[in-house]
């Protein structure tokens, strides 16, 4: 479904990704994991478009997304939930979602897919009128997650999910994650967690500085000696 | 003249301020530039009334239109040209490309026009309304609803439409409304169309209260705007209405009580001491954000 090759990107004169390879296969959920400045986030905005990649490709079913103008890619069915999730603070919670859902036209279908957010994520149906800067982390990466989902999109491009949740809210947002992908939503997960991360995940890679140096099922890499070493704690 | 008229003489010149704040701060708010040329807007839209009241005949109402239709191309065209390509350069270069914009219309203007002041048509008749024993002229009445419908429309635009909601989203966080979709480029021109048209309406309520055209005369009222959507808080809609009906009552209260000579001064003086107090003024964005 999504396919990179070769991709390059740069920060002005810094390079940050020097040509990765990876794919998301349809229904499955792959994590991209390494530790902070690998290129991780970098990798993410080159594939939703907020930042252009110097050479390489982006292939989501069949069409080339570095040749695609930035707002129109979430009408492929590439949705993103950005790294520090980015709200929009000023806005209610319903707000929020709405802006989710920007780009549709079928209003009842919208509706529904409103529900299906609620019925994920209780808490926001509960705060829908309340102003989402008021949030608390954890609420405010479920509003994130659920705004994103509001556009009902075939692939979901998560940034760091759990950072900055207490151990108990990481949980309840992998089991969230699991949830989404077991409805029919492909799913890559950016994140620093590797342990959680490979858990859920059906395929991992192992980003360092810019290059992927390891791949594997989740399970093979949660069991190897070097990701052990360098992500899991020994 | 006693403190009613004043008063109600402040608000309808506030009420002109607010108008064209409101263009300086929807610009400031999504765009994150301050829009220099925004002033000479209005002199091209004074131009176009004039033409069309003079020249062509027209009544007030289509003349007005006409106006609001060219000032409204007419930013769109200035973003696009001007500005657009200088969407990631520093906001300095943007600032002093505003300021060149500006001069390119009021000399633009010089050589088509002439320097000379052509005197704007009387388009309102001169009758008056007494209140509280204070007599008040239908130009003033005018000038206040228009610039209350204004302000009305416009909150509802920005709250209860699609396209409200998109430009909500650019002010607090461009890349993350790209990933909602939103085509940011458009909000933008959006934007500036809408400020822009705005600033016809105030030009045609200028020229009714102060009947002169010339290439400069956007000049003293953009400034006075700037500063009035700074004093209400640069980026906040409600704070250029505020700070534009304040200015204007400040104004003609320290012409009446203090000094004509000193009316600029003491408005910029007031100004000084807000943002002293409040650099973000009267009703700027506090961000209240959990992490």
């Amino acid at each position: 479904m999504l396919e990179i090759k070769d991709l390059h990107v740069s920060y002005g004169m810094i390079e940050a990704i020097k040509g990765i390879s990876f794919r998301v296969d349809d229904g499955e959920i792959v994590t991209l994991i390494g530790a902070n400045g690998a290129g991780k986030t970098t990798a993410m905005h080159a594939i939703s478009g907020l930042i252009r990649p110097d050479s390489g490709q982006i292939i989501l079913n069949g069409q080339d997304l570095s040749k695609v103008q930035p707002h129109k890619i979430l009408k492929l069915g590439l949705s993103q939930v950005p790294e520090g999730r980015r709200i929009f603070a000023g806005q209610t919670v319903e707000e929020n979602l709405f802006l989710g859902a920007y780009i549709r036209n079928d209003r009842e279908k919208t509706l529904n897919d409103l529900d299906t957010v609620f019925e994920l994520f209780p808490r926001l149906k509960e705060r829908r009128s309340q102003r989402a800067g008021t949030l608390s982390g954890g609420e405010q990466q479920m509003l994130a997650m659920g705004r994103a989902l509001m556009s009902n999109p075939s692939i979901l491009l998560l940034d760091e999910p759990s950072m900055g949740l207490s151990p108990l809210l990481v949980s309840e947002i992998f089991r969230i994650i699991d949830e989404i992908n077991k409805k029919g939503t492909t799913v890559l997960l950016v994140e620093q967690n590797a342990k959680r991360a490979l858990q859920i995940a059906d395929r991992a890679y192992v980003l360092e500085t810019g290059l992927i140096t390891l791949e594997g099922t989740g399970d093979e890499l949660s069991h190897d000696e070097r990701v052990k070493a360098a992500y899991l704690g020994g | 003249m006693g403190f009613l008229s004043y008063l109600v003489s402040g608000l309808s010149l506030g009420s002109v301020y607010a108008i064209i704040a409101l263009g300086y701060t929807m610009v400031y708010g999504i765009a994150k530039m301050l829009n220099f040329a925004h002033g000479d807007v209005i002199m091209i839209g004074a131009y176009v009334a004039f033409f069309a009241l003079s020249n062509f005949g027209l009544p007030i109402i289509p003349a007005t239109l006409l106006s609001i239709v060219v000032c409204t191309l007419l930013g769109v065209i200035i973003e696009r040209l001007a500005y657009k390509p200088l969407r990631d350069a520093s906001s300095l270069s943007v600032l002093i490309t505003a300021i060149g914009v500006s001069y390119f219309l009021q000399n633009g203007a010089q050589i088509i026009w002439s320097s000379s002041t052509k005197v704007f048509p009387a388009i309102f008749q001169s009758g008056s309304v007494s209140l509280g024993g204070a007599s008040i002229s239908y130009l003033t009445l005018i000038t206040i609803g228009v610039c209350l419908i204004v302000m009305a429309a416009l909150t509802l635009f920005i709250n209860k439409t699609r396209t409200g909601a998109a430009m909500r989203a650019c002010s607090e966080d461009k890349g993350a409304a790209i990933l909602m979709g939103i085509n940011v480029n458009h909000i933008i021109s959006v934007t500036f169309a809408i400020g822009s048209g705005l600033a016809a309406i105030a030009s045609v309520l200028l020229c009714a209260a102060y009947p002169s055209v010339y290439p400069t005369l956007g000049a003293m009222p953009g400034i006075k705007a700037f500063t009035a959507a700074v004093f209400g808080g640069i980026g906040s809609i409600p704070g250029a209405f505020l700070g534009g009906l304040l200015l204007g009552v400040i104004e003609i209260f320290a012409k009446a009580y203090v000094s004509t000579q000193l009316s600029d001064a003491i408005v910029f003086a007031v100004l000084i001491v807000v943002l002293l107090i409040k650099p973000t003024g009267l009703l700027g964005k506090k961000i209240d954000e959990k992490v």
